[in-house]
């Protein structure tokens, strides 16, 4: 029933597949933390060794964890905590905004991403 | 009084095309009844009788057969003129310019599974180019591609076997393809 081609046209399209998966998903790995306090850049971090930074807001201060390949906001004095409850960030273009405090933890790659999509 | 009639020739073509394109028609409309998790993903079964149409009675009978389709399937799901579709047009009208070039490959090798997905590919491909240029904004689709693609080869895959099992069956059994004989 299945001819010898039909194995090559189905192997391409599984080849087509799989490289559609791994650029539409993939996604690039971040390899910088950028720190942000009131708009302007306080901390530039490589994500490479395990670091801790403390940044001061208008509501107090706000912990940031750095880990070889990702980073968190850890603590913050913000209401509602969707900073925090963010978690790890790990992709470049991922960004975690404490508003209240103004401070903003982003993740970049070598190449810049959308940070986010509006239509 | 002058009786006036106005005589529209029928061939027996015209009804075989007729009645095949009522079988999409019909697997069209079942289809439409399954439920699917993400919205486009469907088995496109329909596709199974146009390969056949194609494979049997040339390309421009299986034109007919899917314009037949489409247009009855929009007027029937009431979806006639709304962008889903538009979507289904222009995925047949892909999936057929597919099919006319994938039909030339050398029938030693590739066999009605060959056909069928590269078709289901053009189908899907099609309804990507119209939604990115009409309705949504490219980046949104990117994400869904590997998810649509990946359906296209398995039903693809799937129908090109159902395809192929129906074309080697006994001729008693394919009472579709019997030539239509006119009452």
């Amino acid at each position: 029933m299945l001819r010898a081609g039909d194995f090559v046209v189905l192997a391409a399209g599984g080849t087509l597949v799989g490289a559609l998966a791994l650029w539409a998903w993939g996604g690039s790995r971040g390899d910088t933390a950028v720190i942000r306090a009131g708009g302007r850049i306080v901390q530039t971090a490589t994500l490479t060794h395990a670091q801790r930074f403390s940044v001061a807001g208008p509501l107090g201060t706000t912990r940031i964890e750095v880990e070889p390949g990702r980073a968190r906001v850890a603590a913050d004095p913000s209401p509602r905590q969707l900073c925090v409850k963010q978690g790890w960030l790990t992709l470049a273009g991922q960004a975690a905004l404490c508003l209240p405090n103004q401070v903003s933890l982003e993740i970049r790659g070598r190449h810049p991403t959308h940070d986010t999509l509006g239509y | 009084m002058t009786r006036s009639a106005i005589e529209l020739p029928v061939t027996g073509e015209d009804r075989r095309i007729a009645r095949l394109a009522a079988l999409a028609i019909g697997l069209t409309l079942a289809e439409a009844a399954i439920p699917s998790p993400v919205p486009g993903v469907k088995p496109g079964l329909a596709n199974i009788v146009v390969l056949l149409v194609l494979l049997q009675y040339g390309w421009r009978a299986a034109a007919w057969v899917s314009a037949l389709r489409v247009l009855a399937g929009g007027l029937l799901l009431g979806t006639l003129f709304s962008p889903g579709f538009w979507l289904s047009a222009a995925g047949a009208l892909t999936s057929l310019l597919v099919l006319g070039l994938a039909r030339h490959l050398p029938g030693r090798h590739f066999g009605p599974v060959s056909v069928s997905v590269l078709a289901a590919f053009g189908h899907i491909g099609g309804q990507l180019a119209l939604a990115g240029a009409w309705l949504l904004p490219a980046a949104a689709l990117v994400k869904l591609a590997p998810l649509f693609a990946a359906a296209a080869l398995v039903f693809g895959a799937v129908n090109g076997v159902i395809v192929a099992r129906l074309l080697a069956a006994p001729a008693t059994d394919r009472r579709q393809s019997a030539p239509c004989i006119p009452q």
